[in-house]
């Protein structure tokens, strides 16, 4: 296998078909040319190994969303079981198959789509194919309520290719980030795909019918709940925390994102300053919305009541705040690259996520809308924190005394850089 | 006998295409983007534009000669703000309707910059044939762009043409909408119309390289 890929590279190699057979043979291998001359430090880390380490740390919320695809649909069917147990109930071959007929095609037509326009674009640059998708590809499954039209799926993902990435110079050069420019265009253009309390559930928009009852399946995500002023939730903290909740496909288990994110920090893929500040700027927004109701500010009719009153920790328990904050914000192309500028985006993110949370009046989920804005905002942010450093160090050798050297010194001094 | 001679022609068809004072000078874009969500108004709009700038530029052409040029950029404004004028009144009287989707971007017309500019650029040199000529080329370039945008974004954001249900129909779920087709709700929003817009400016340089600006 190896040694033909070889031969086809040479075969194909100044033809126009080119990238594409260089694609797939540095996907799987290691290139077999080096460089001629000079010195070369030599890593195996390429962008592709670093794309893929991501891939492996979203795969358990792959794995864990199909189950819960299938629990979700059997419980909107037959209702809760009494006593949950995570193995005759959750990991069983029937929420299994369920899962997989939903979740893989979505997850074939991203890659499918992506991929060609990447391929595509490659070949009409003249350019090697570039990994940037390989992310992107994963991640817009993940996203999207489990019932997306296959369709609606393609068109958004040619969209994000195309007009968040391509029109800008390709992966590295892309503004914002493409899976949340997907995920943004199929929220404005299908807003009822998107949000309500049929989308969550397989099967619901079909009319599947509760067992033994005319009544249509339903199953609405514990914010859109909280959002028309239910305060009263049928699950519970752990329920949450594990992820046996309606959501998008992979957003919901904390656990699995955790781990994620531990992955991703000890493998130094992804930046602990974004993760921890934009935990940080949630608990902050949901502090000062609890504080706003305790103070008694706030009427108990207003519609905002019930998502202003939620507990402020549990927002990162809820909806898509960790899974964005953990896979979405840490895009190192789109987020801010300084230290300090990566505390003060993570943060915002993290701040405006709950804001609009709470405020947007047509969808109560705001993780994607946060981080598309702060990924405009990110290069500013930079551009003040290198100006505030260098302004920082003049300012210290404007105060720094200079003491005058020795001759021997200047000597010495000249040998040295001579 | 031709018509036209070729340097008048050209005066017509430049803007058309490879001087199009949309895409390539970029002017006009506010109007291109809140009127373009459907082709009526997109083509009552072009058909505005096309008699104010064509009789504005006719009607500065003739006075180029007797305006004092300290005071000219007044004595432009006034002669769009009367065809402008006229333009809405006609819209009022026989096309109520069409009138308030247009709202305030008919009284718009006075600050399009396509218009002051044709009148900076070319009125105040030129006499009225040219001018004219000018002003029909110009409105019609401009016109050419809003109907593709408006063309587009209707098809795709409503599934109509002319309020016409060209798709079928999205309740009782005829034609197209019968194997599961939705509306596109992001074309009915002003930013579609950037993006749109955005696709024909790529478009058209990338059949023409001579236009693409040196970065």
């Amino acid at each position: 296998m190896k040694d033909k890929l070889h031969q086809l590279k040479l075969k194909y190699e100044g033809k126009k078909m080119a990238p594409a057979f260089n694609a797939l043979h540095t996907f799987l291998y290691t290139p077999n040319e080096t460089t001629h001359s000079g010195a070369h430090v030599r890593g195996a880390d390429d962008l592709k190994r670093t794309m893929n380490t991501v891939i492996m740390a979203l795969v358990p919320c792959l794995i864990f969303g199909m189950f819960n695809a299938g629990y979700q649909q059997y419980i909107a069917i037959n209702g809760a079981p009494e006593t949950f147990s995570l193995f005759n109930d959750f990991l069983t071959w029937s929420n299994f198959l369920v899962g997989i007929t939903t979740i893989l095609p979505l997850v074939i037509v991203s890659y499918g789509i992506g991929l060609g326009i990447e391929f595509l674009f490659a070949v009409i640059k003249g350019h090697e194919v570039e990994e940037g998708y390989l992310v992107t590809g994963m991640l817009v499954p993940l996203i999207v309520p489990v019932d997306t039209p296959l369709w609606m799926l393609a068109i958004a993902v040619a969209f994000g290719v195309v007009i968040g990435k391509e029109v800008f110079g390709g992966t590295g050069m892309n503004i914002l980030n493409p899976a949340l420019t997907i995920r943004a265009f199929l929220f404005f253009a299908y807003p009822t795909w998107m949000s309500g309390d049929k989308v969550w559930v397989h099967g619901a928009k079909a009319g599947l019918t509760q067992a033994g009852s005319t009544d249509a399946i339903s199953g609405e995500t514990i914010l859109g709940s909280l959002a028309q002023g239910t305060a009263d939730l049928s699950y519970s903290l752990s329920d949450m925390f594990y992820g046996f909740i309606p959501g998008s496909v992979g957003e919901t288990s904390k656990i699995l994102i955790l781990l994620g994110a531990l992955f991703l920090i000890f493998s130094k893929i992804a930046s602990w300053r974004i993760m921890v500040s934009g935990v940080l700027g949630a608990l902050a927004m949901g502090l000062i919305f609890n504080g706003i109701v305790d103070a008694g500010w706030l009427p108990t009719y207003s519609k905002f009541y019930t998502l202003m009153s939620f507990p402020y920790w549990q927002h990162l328990l809820v909806g898509g705040l960790a899974f964005g904050i953990v896979f979405m914000a840490t895009d190192p192309v789109t987020g801010s690259q300084t230290n300090r500028g990566k505390w003060i985006y993570g943060f915002l993110i993290g701040f405006m996520s709950v804001m609009i949370r709470v405020f947007n009046p047509g969808y109560p989920e705001g993780v994607f809308l946060a981080i598309l804005l702060m990924n405009v905002f990110a290069p500013t942010i930079d551009h003040y924190v290198v100006r505030g450093n260098i302004k920082k160090r003049l300012k210290r050798l404007k105060t720094a005394t200079i003491y005058p050297k020795t001759s021997d010194e200047v000597d010495s001094l000249k040998t040295e850089t001579a | 006998m031709a018509l036209l001679s070729k340097k008048d022609s050209k005066l017509v068809l430049d803007p058309l295409a490879d001087n199009n004072p949309i895409t390539i000078q970029v002017l006009g874009i506010c109007s291109a983007l809140a009127i373009t969500a459907e082709l009526k108004a997109a083509v009552v709009m072009a058909l505005s534009v096309l008699f104010v700038l064509s009789m504005g530029n006719v009607a500065i052409s003739l006075l180029r000669n007797i305006i004092p040029s300290k005071i000219r950029i007044i004595v432009q404004l006034v002669v769009v703000a009367a065809l402008v004028i006229i333009v809405d009144q006609v819209l009022k009287a026989f096309a109520y309707e069409l009138s308030k989707t247009l709202s305030v971007f008919v009284g718009l017309i006075i600050t399009n910059c396509i218009i002051m500019g044709r009148f900076e650029a070319f009125a105040l040199g030129n006499g009225p044939k040219k001018a004219f000529l000018d002003g029909i080329g110009n409105a019609l370039g401009y016109g050419i762009i809003l109907v593709i945008v408006g063309f587009f974004r209707e098809l795709l954001g409503s599934g109509t043409l002319f309020g016409f249900k060209v798709l079928g129909d999205p309740v009782t779920k005829t034609g197209l909408y019968s194997i599961g087709y939705e509306n596109n709700g992001f074309m009915i929003i002003p930013p579609a119309a950037l993006i749109v817009l955005g696709i024909i400016i790529w478009v058209q340089r990338s059949r023409n390289r001579a236009l693409i600006e040196e970065a």
